[in-house]
């Protein structure tokens, strides 16, 4: 039996067999020319085959799709024999000499240039003629596929990493684990499985080694993935299945066993995600991020317009509490009216609250839509800046969101020197948000993307449990009370939930999916244990084993297969 | 060379869904069919069955554009391509 250990990012134990993503589609070398063996006539022949075969590939799979998603496939299938691309493409080969595959490379980008200059609907389009591209070379190369591997029967997906693209894609009643080579804990490839509730592992390195259809148990807690599964691993994965069923109703009521109420509340993108969280039981938002409205747009969009995309989360949770966050734009979420794509360190750069400080402006007709759709809701809206760093900006964001009338204004706290220096960046707000991710990511000086940096780039860091326990001294130190939150994934790992608990802190904010199993483990501990396990974590030399200590001492979680 | 003249009638223009489903009837039609908008010289005209050329030319709900196809079934194809133009393909 052979054993892959990688980091453990979203629970779950099961069997299947597994498919390796393909490789992305290698660019053909510029200059490429047709064999000497093949003449013109016979490479546009093959061309042609080739882009047939694509195109009823694409259009058999949008036959059995559905909604956007077939229409979306129909249009693609139609671009894989389009005329206006394969007449290009031919006449390179006739009149250059160009390999099929090197021309069709070539006639693709032009089409998708093309595209992306008309703008708007146009330029979303061009990155499927891309896609199109890709998928007649490697039908040219006799190579599978770029992409996840369209399939009818469930399978486990191996790939090196997954990007944000890929989600749409993603569909979890076929894919039922995912196991990444390279990542790491806050990686896309994490975010997306917490959020689709699937078992993950990833930094496992070999695994992309593993052949197509080898059987393999997953254990998306434990961080491992096993070949030639025993009986024993068996029997777990189909005690998982029943443990989910447990673990998938929330029952609105975050508590210690001993009756310390600790609301759990749900990270939201949209109004979308806050109806499916209102479902799931989160007695809140945690965290409403608010890029949603601004991604993928060129300017500024309208104060009437913010506001109205607001109101459908606030409206999700009437009389409860929607902790929301200004926008977050830069680093790994640029923006191209505020943030500037040329800076050589961006997540050192002008980013989250920093933008305000290059485009004045945008934060207070934000603040401004805020104030309107609060004004029109029943939610509670506590309103935070990302990014803070000293207690002046605290003090003028508060300033910035008085003057809107905005009555509960807060700070992230996921730099390093806010959580030192808490309590006078506490005086002037009403709250703090602890962003583990970020802090994490800062705290340890290691890219959240870095596969190679996994093990330094967990909050399970004795450093960052530290940096969590100081945020919560300032706020004491403070003298009036200030809840400190946690908005983190850090929140979703039920094992970690209990000793941000133990440290003190007041609310827990996760993807809704985790909201059952962190209330479930909650509920098995008093404070006084969490705060045990709080000092017994933060006395560990190393995060492997603050890691490994805490879990020993809550067996609730090896028996769930959490 | 037998021509119709259309109004393009889904809201979103002659893009997306609309697009395709012009460019497969196109495709499906036994003549070569050509689309222009209205006023544009005739040697500008684009292949009505590539949806790429579709969504370059760009047109919007309410522009005119203009069909051309010659040989037999030529005026059967193009009148029910116009049909096809002036429906509000989004609508379905």
């Amino acid at each position: 039996m052979q054993n892959f250990q990688g980091v453990g990012v979203s629970p779950g134990r099961v069997i299947g067999t597994i498919r390796q993503m393909p490789k992305p589609v290698s660019e053909p070398p510029s200059g490429e020319q047709l064999a000497a063996s093949t003449t013109a006539e016979d490479a546009v022949a093959g061309l042609k085959a080739a882009a047939q075969s694509v195109h009823d590939e694409l259009k058999a799979r949008a036959d059995k799709a559905s909604g956007d998603g077939k229409a979306v496939l129909e249009a693609t299938a139609l671009m894989a024999k389009d005329t206006m691309l394969l007449k290009s493409a031919t006449k390179l080969i006739n009149n250059n000499g160009s390999s099929a595959e090197r021309a069709i490379w070539e006639a693709g980008a032009s089409v998708s240039e093309m595209l992306h200059n008309l703008g708007g609907y146009m330029a979303e389009r061009a990155t499927d003629v891309l896609d199109v591209r890709a998928r007649i070379v490697a039908e040219l190369r006799g190579v599978p596929a770029p992409g996840i591997p369209a399939s009818d029967s469930p399978f486990i997906l191996v790939a090196e990493d997954l990007a944000p693209a890929d989600t749409a894609t993603l569909d979890p009643a076929i894919v039922t684990a995912l196991v990444t080579s390279g990542g790491g804990p806050q990686s896309h490839t994490a975010i997306i499985a917490r959020s689709l509730g699937l078992p993950a592992v990833v930094a496992a390195r070999g695994v992309d080694e593993i052949p197509d259809g080898a059987e393999v148990f997953v254990d998306g807690a434990a961080g491992s993935l096993s070949l030639e599964p025993t009986e024993e691993q068996r029997a777990a994965a189909l005690a998982w299945v029943e443990n989910a069923a447990t673990l998938a109703v929330f029952d609105g009521n975050g508590t210690t066993a001993d009756g310390h109420l600790v609301p759990l509340l749900a990270n939201v993108g949209g109004a979308k995600d806050a109806a499916a969280a209102a479902a799931l039981g989160a007695q809140g938002v945690g965290l409403f991020r608010t890029e949603f409205c601004f991604l993928e747009r060129d300017t500024e969009p309208t104060v009437l317009e913010q506001a109205a995309a607001y109101r459908g989360v606030f409206d999700a949770f009437p009389g409860k509490k929607v902790v929301l966050r200004t926008l977050d734009a830069g680093a790994d979420k640029p923006l191209p009216f505020l943030t500037d794509a040329t800076e050589p360190n961006p997540a050192l750069g002008v980013r989250g609250y920093r933008t305000d400080f290059t485009t004045p402006g945008v934060l207070e007709r934000q603040l401004e839509a805020i104030a309107i759709a609060t004004d029109e809701s029943e939610a509670e809206v506590w309103v935070m800046a990302p990014m803070i760093s000293t207690a002046a900006e605290a003090a003028r964001f508060a300033s910035l969101c008085g003057a809107a009338g905005i009555k509960t204004p807060g700070v992230m706290v996921e730099v390093p020197s806010a959580a030192l220096t808490s309590a006078s960046v506490l005086r002037h707000v009403g709250f703090a948000s602890l962003g583990t991710n970020d802090l994490t990511q800062y705290a340890m000086a290691a890219d959240r993307q870095l596969g190679p940096l996994a093990e330094l780039n967990t909050p399970w860091q004795p450093a960052v449990l530290r940096l969590v326990q100081l945020t919560v001294a300032g706020s004491a130190e403070e003298g009036n009370g200030k809840p400190v939150g946690v908005c983190g994934e850090a929140a979703a790992d039920p094992a970690l939930a209990v000793v941000l608990v133990g440290l003190g802190v007041s609310t827990l904010s996760m993807t809704a999916r985790s909201l059952a199993a962190v209330g479930t483990v909650l509920k098995t501990v008093t404070l006084e244990q969490a705060q045990e396990l709080a000092r017994l974590a933060l006395s560990a030399p190393d995060a492997l084993d603050a890691k490994a200590w805490v879990r020993a001492k809550l067996p609730i979680l090896e028996e769930l297969g959490l | 060379m037998p021509e119709r003249t259309a109004t393009i009638a889904s809201r979103s223009g002659l893009h997306a869904r609309p697009a395709a489903i012009f460019a497969e009837a196109a495709g499906e039609s036994p003549v070569e069919v050509t689309i222009a908008m209205a006023g544009s010289a005739a040697d500008d005209a684009l292949d009505a069955a590539s949806i790429l050329s579709l969504m370059t030319l760009g047109a919007a709900k309410g522009d005119v554009v203009v069909l051309r196809a010659d040989g037999d079934g030529a005026d059967a194809a193009l009148d029910s391509l116009v049909t096809l133009l002036e429906t509000d393909l989004d609508a379905e």
